[in-house]
């Protein structure tokens, strides 16, 4: 843990939440990642309950309303402190912004996380699209085709939520697998090598998977 | 640290509340209620505000001003569907809504400033002490400008405001105190002009909102409209007569339809009647619960939409709330419990005074400021999107509705040019992907230093805090200098405007209250005038020829003292007429409640008793 001196009496502080000497509140490191911050592993499994414990305790600690008969300093800590506090927070609890979050974590240098449709369904998208246009060209008239177009596209939908959950599926076990790495103690170059090929599949798997979902939502959207 | 009381600045009611140990308690008015109509009349003996000046809705429609909440932060385009049904006259400058009552025009913080102060005031009466810290309430809907514009308004009434918090939140803090619940709660809040609906988490403590929804502009007031609308028709088919264009009349008639559907809330039917502007015809119908029905539940219906958006957002189903809490007046309406219950599939609970409930709520709030109630911990969220436009007029969405405040997002600013020294940065809020179709909230201009283009790197930090209220601050990355930001809100007033409006509502402070002792004394001056006139005209002949001369030159002497500028005086007069007609009326209150009892049995006799 880095550490520092307290803002107010320069006393050693090494990460605590509030100096140990005049017990004023002191900031969370801007550099700290969610995980260290919510004081967890950087593991991808994690305990609901247990999160949102922590959280409500932290926020005991930190929020503004308690901090409004306190200096201005203090105030701005606690501003600071909360506002990190609730986006490592709701990062951390959606599994998919969790692994999204650590994907870019442990990522050199493309933190990015393109979307892309997934390779094998290229073409398909591609056709499906171009019925979705065609779809919102007819602009409601009632037809024949237009009636089958909308079947058509409703079933299209069906197999991409199905593809959908399989893709989550993957995702999940890949977090079991990544945990079991990570907890490994002296991690070899092997399995250094194996949580490269990990990251490398999830990172996939949150591209197509999000690319997925926004056509799906675009279904949604137009046939219902 | 001083007191700090919680204000619910209502649509139609507001009440100031404050702890009382560990009881948040409403403060009560003279006459016992603890609400306070949101209504300002500028009469011609000054300010009115609250329950006499809703007797103005009538005598002086132009000068009476209600509603002003649906104003707040809005400007004239939009609230043009309205402007019809007001009898004032709305105008506009420099994006916001001006009220213009004879030569002088106020914004509607100003009028919301009035209300405060006149709560303040009534507080201040009760505690004894003066009161110049608190938390007031919003719709949990509002955007950031409706915010603004309610922290301008505490800003003019004198009155710190060190929390803006949401009513349904607000609303939950007061059940949990008192229900001691743990679990999943709605709270459903249908007011006089605003309808919200927050989805919370309540354990061990700390109240977390999963997700807000809602409609600032529906409410009782869209209820009596429709209602006002149908007797217009009425009107208009059997007598030819257009009642919107008579102030004094269209304000009975919305009086009247909001009096009916209040009655039908308990009754099954009800009847109505309306004098009409040609001074000789009279309006009458009956209106049953099932009319009324019909005709408002397009609006209630309303309602449910985000309601299910917000249990979608909070990734719950009906089935996972566990209670179903119902705050605001128009909860009151048996189709609106019928509509709620009919969404969760569980009747809601109303053990806890609507009317009160949110006021109540923002007193714990300010007790959790305070220091005092520390193991209660309130966390909201943003209820819009935030996003900034970029080229091609598409928005880049920096925080996420629903999201747990207070929060903060940076973006990095380049140029593109060589040289260039400034960028135009025009924040929106709202869900739509277009930046035309979002709610503009401001611009401001980033400078730059003078280098190649894409050289330059600017950090903004967009932070919403914890009163849902955006904060924007700039540093140059390659420097570390800090940059001030002149925020320049679309919809509001500027730091300068509210700074003169403070400033002459200070100005006007000392003189207000010497007018203000004047303004009392003389209004009860005058209607004491005309009750004793009145009461001449139906019972001179029970008193003496002694005891009729007194009273009438203590009337003399009493108008006399009115036109002077010395409330003493005119307080003087005033008891000296009540002294004089004591025995008086306590004669015409034997004889005219023997009359009332008469007409009472009258009309049981030809009507029957519509209790249901
Ligand atoms: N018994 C009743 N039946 C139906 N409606 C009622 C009843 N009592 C009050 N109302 C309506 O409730 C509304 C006022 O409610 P409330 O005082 O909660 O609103 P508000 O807090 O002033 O408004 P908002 O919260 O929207 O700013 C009015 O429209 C009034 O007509
Ligand atoms: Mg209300």
């Amino acid at each position: 843990m880095a550490r520092s001196m307290c803002w107010h009496c320069q006393s050693e502080v090494a990460g605590e939440y509030f100096c140990e000497r005049c017990v004023k509140v002191q900031p969370l490191s801007k550099e700290q990642d969610y995980f260290t911050c919510l004081g967890l592993p950087r593991l991808l499994t994690i305990d609901a309950t247990g999160l949102e414990n922590k959280f409500y305790e932290m926020s005991r600690s930190f929020h503004p309303d308690f901090y409004q008969t306190k200096t201005d300093t203090e105030r701005t800590i606690s501003l600071g402190n909360s506002a990190l506090l609730n986006t490592a927070y709701r990062t951390l609890k959606d599994p998919i912004q969790r692994a999204e979050y650590l994907v870019r974590l442990e990522a050199g240098a493309v933190k990015e996380i393109r979307n892309q449709p997934p390779a094998d369904l290229f073409e398909e998208i591609l056709s499906l699209q171009d019925d979705l246009e065609e779809f919102r060209a007819a602009d409601g008239q009632p037809s024949a085709d237009l009636t089958a177009l909308r079947t058509k596209l409703q079933t299209d939908r069906e197999a991409l939520e199905r593809r959908q959950q399989d893709m989550e599926s993957r995702l999940f076990d890949l977090f079991e697998t990544w945990d079991r790495l990570q907890r490994q103690f002296e991690p070899t170059e092997a399995i250094r090598a194996k949580k490269e090929s990990v990251l490398k599949e999830m990172r996939e798997l949150l591209s197509n998977r999000t690319y997925v979902r926004n056509i799906i939502n675009d279904l949604v959207a137009t046939v219902g | 640290m001083a007191r700090i009381v919680g204000i619910d600045l209502g649509t139609t009611n507001s009440l100031i509340a404050y702890m009382d140990g560990k009881t948040p308690t409403v403060v009560p008015g003279r006459n016992g209620r603890t609400m306070v109509p949101s209504v300002v009349a500028m009469t011609d003996n000054g300010l009115i505000v609250g329950d006499a000046a809703k007797e103005h809705l009538v005598r002086n429609p132009e000068r009476t001003i209600y509603s002003v909440k649906r104003f707040m932060g809005k400007g004239l385009a939009d609230v043009q569907s309205e402007v019809p049904y007001f009898p004032y006259t709305l105008q506009e400058q420099g994006g916001v809504i001006r009220i213009r009552i004879g030569d002088k025009s106020y914004s509607p913080p100003q009028i919301s400033a009035m209300i405060l102060k006149e709560l303040k005031q009534r507080a201040e009466a009760h505690l004894g002490e003066s009161i110049t810290k608190a938390v007031i309430t919003v719709p949990a809907y509002f955007n950031d400008s409706q915010r603004q514009a309610t922290k301008d308004a505490g800003m003019i009434a004198g009155l710190e405001v060190l929390r803006i918090i949401n009513e349904p939140t607000a609303a939950s803090l007061a059940y949990g105190l008192q229900e001691r619940t743990q679990g999943t709660i709605a709270v459903y809040d249908l007011g006089g002009g605003t309808f919200d609906i927050s989805i919370l988490k309540l354990k061990n403590g700390i109240f977390e909102v999963l997700a807000t929804n809602g409609d600032t502009h529906l409410g009782g007031d869209d209820l009596d409209r429709t209602i006002g609308d149908l007797f217009a028709k009425d009107i208009q088919e059997q007598y030819g007569i257009d009642i919107n264009l008579h102030g004094d009349d269209m304000q009975s008639l919305r009086l009247e339809a909001e009096r009916a559907k209040i009655r039908l809330s308990d009754d099954l039917k009800t009847s109505v009647t309306l004098n009409l502007p040609d001074g000789k015809s009279q309006y009458r119908r009956e209106l049953t619960r099932d009319q009324l029905e019909e005709l408002t539940l397009p609006l209630i219906e309303r309602s449910l939409g985000p309601c299910r958006l917000a249990l979608k957002d909070a990734g719950l189903t009906p089935a996972d709330i566990d209670e179903v809490v119902l705050v605001g007046g128009s909860t009151r309406m048996p189709l609106v419990r019928q509509c709620v219950e009919g969404l969760f599939g569980k009747p809601p609970h109303s053990n806890l005074n609507p009317d009160e409930v949110v006021a109540l709520g923002a007193a714990v709030q300010a007790d959790i400021l305070s220091g005092g109630t520390t193991d209660m911990l309130l966390l909201d969220v943003t209820p819009l999107s935030l996003g900034i436009e970029t080229m091609g007029g598409v928005v880049s969405s920096l925080i996420r509705r629903n999201t747990t405040i207070p929060t903060s997002a940076k973006e990095m600013f380049t140029t593109y040019v060589d040289g260039q020294t400034s960028v135009d940065i025009h924040i929106l809020q709202g869900e739509r992907e277009l930046a035309r179709d979002n709610r503009s909230l401001a611009r401001f201009q980033l400078k730059m230093p003078p280098l190649p283009a894409g050289v330059p790197r600017i950090e903004v930090t967009f932070l919403i805090d914890a009163n849902g209220i955006l904060n924007v601050s700039a540093r140059d990355v390659r420097t570390g200098a800090t940059q001030s930001v002149a925020v320049k809100p679309s919809y509001g007033l500027s730091d300068d405007e509210v700074e003169k409006m403070i400033g002459e509502s200070f100005k006007f402070a000392a003189e207000d209250f010497k007018a203000r002792q004047l303004i009392e004394a003389r209004n009860e001056a005058e209607a004491i005038l005309h009750a004793t006139k009145k009461a001449l005209g139906q019972g001179a002949h029970l008193l003496t020829g002694d005891d009729l001369a007194a009273i009438k030159s203590a009337l003399t002497a009493l108008d006399g003292a009115r036109s002077t500028e010395d409330h003493k005086l005119i307080r003087t007069r005033i008891q000296d007429v009540e002294k004089v007609t004591h025995d008086f009326a306590e004669l015409l209150m034997d004889t005219s409640l023997k009359e009332a009892l008469q007409n009472k049995s009258l009309s049981e006799m030809t009507e029957p008793s519509e209790k249901a």
